[in-house]
């Protein structure tokens, strides 16, 4: 399946959780939080949120601002 | 030591914001450094306990282990203060803070800005009011951007904002606070701190923030872009010192004309 993260396409596979996703980033571990279809998935839930088609994804963190 | 440095004054009322104490009265940005190292010195040499950052998309499939903000400025240290930078709506003003509260564990202070152009950056407060009423509706404590109208700061402060943030002129500009009368009223009439958030450009416009009455005061620019951002820093850090002392002092009347400081009696030409 298709869905998009921070705005690009990025194939999974069927059923893929926000963790999968995370981990295919490269990005477990680090400090983030994502939003699926512009509602947030608490990170107790990475594990157990099951992705599909056409989701859109968001994955954000901290940086310098003012 | 000399004597004078013994001489012990009545204590100030340290800042406090969503119930906990500060001991800084200046608040600082982390935006235009030139990397996470300088960012790190600026804010332990401007002596900030509240610390404000932007909630970005992370950069995919750059390197991973590039050091992220949270790293260098550590929550365990710094109150961190998430901003809704770049928001001009409020419905991606309200999503920057949900992120921003799942990126901090639940974390719900936030620095409301919705703004209205790109030219000023000057606040667009019907939207920001919106934002203001749904974020604390949602529990957030909300510490509000606002431009310099005193009944509007009132009608924020109503709502439930915890703290008050009109700017003194617009962000990045370093102009210097451009209407002192509206700042002091804005600060004679609240009743929760208010802090002037944007404009200062250098030492002497955070000092006069604090001489009108103000509570604190927050920048980014000013220290960032400054030849020598750290010892802006320090600068700026005696000077909000300074404005608030002088404001507890309470100034001498001025006056048009001249008036002699050393006596005319005893005169002997």
């Amino acid at each position: 399946m298709q869905v998009q993260v921070n705005g690009n396409p990025m194939e999974l596979s069927d059923e893929a959780t926000v963790a999968a996703l995370i981990e295919q980033l490269s990005l477990t571990g680090k400090r983030l939080a994502v939003e699926v279809n512009e509602d947030i998935v608490p990170r107790s839930q990475h594990t157990e949120f099951t992705l599909s088609d056409g989701d859109r994804v968001e994955v954000v963190h901290a940086i310098g601002g003012g | 030591m000399s004597e004078s440095s013994q001489i012990q004054l009545p204590e100030d009322k340290p800042l406090e914001i969503a119930g906990r104490v500060y001991q800084s009265r200046l608040l600082v940005g982390t935006g235009k450094y030139h990397d996470m190292m300088e960012t790190g010195h600026a804010i332990e040499a401007s002596g900030a306990e509240i610390v404000t950052f932007a909630v970005r998309r992370t950069n995919l499939g750059q390197n991973p282990d590039e050091p992220s903000l949270l790293d260098v400025v550590s929550p365990d240290r710094y109150t961190m203060l998430p901003n809704t930078a770049g928001c001009y709506t409020a419905k991606d003003a309200v999503r920057t803070c949900k992120l921003a509260r799942e990126l901090l564990d639940g974390h719900d202070l936030v620095k409301l800005e919705v703004l209205g152009e790109e030219k000023t950056l000057y606040p667009n407060m019907t939207e920001t009011l919106v934002a203001a009423e749904e974020l604390i509706r949602d529990g957030f404590k909300v510490m509000v951007y606002c431009s310099d109208d005193p009944l509007l700061a009132k009608r924020l402060e109503e709502m439930g904002c915890i703290a008050i943030m009109p700017l003194g002129a617009p962000i990045g500009s370093g102009l210097g606070i451009q209407n002192r009368y509206n700042i002091r009223l804005i600060a004679e009439n609240a009743n929760v701190p208010v802090l002037v958030d944007a404009g200062v450009g250098t030492a002497s416009d955070a000092t006069l923030a604090m001489e009108l009455g103000c509570d604190g005061v927050l920048m980014n620019t000013a220290i960032a872009l400054a030849q020598d951002p750290i010892r802006m820093a320090k600068a700026m850090r005696l000077a909000i010192e300074s404005g608030r002392d002088a404001y507890l002092a309470g100034r001498m009347p001025k006056k048009l004309y001249a008036s002699a400081s050393s006596p005319i009696d005893g005169t002997f030409f």
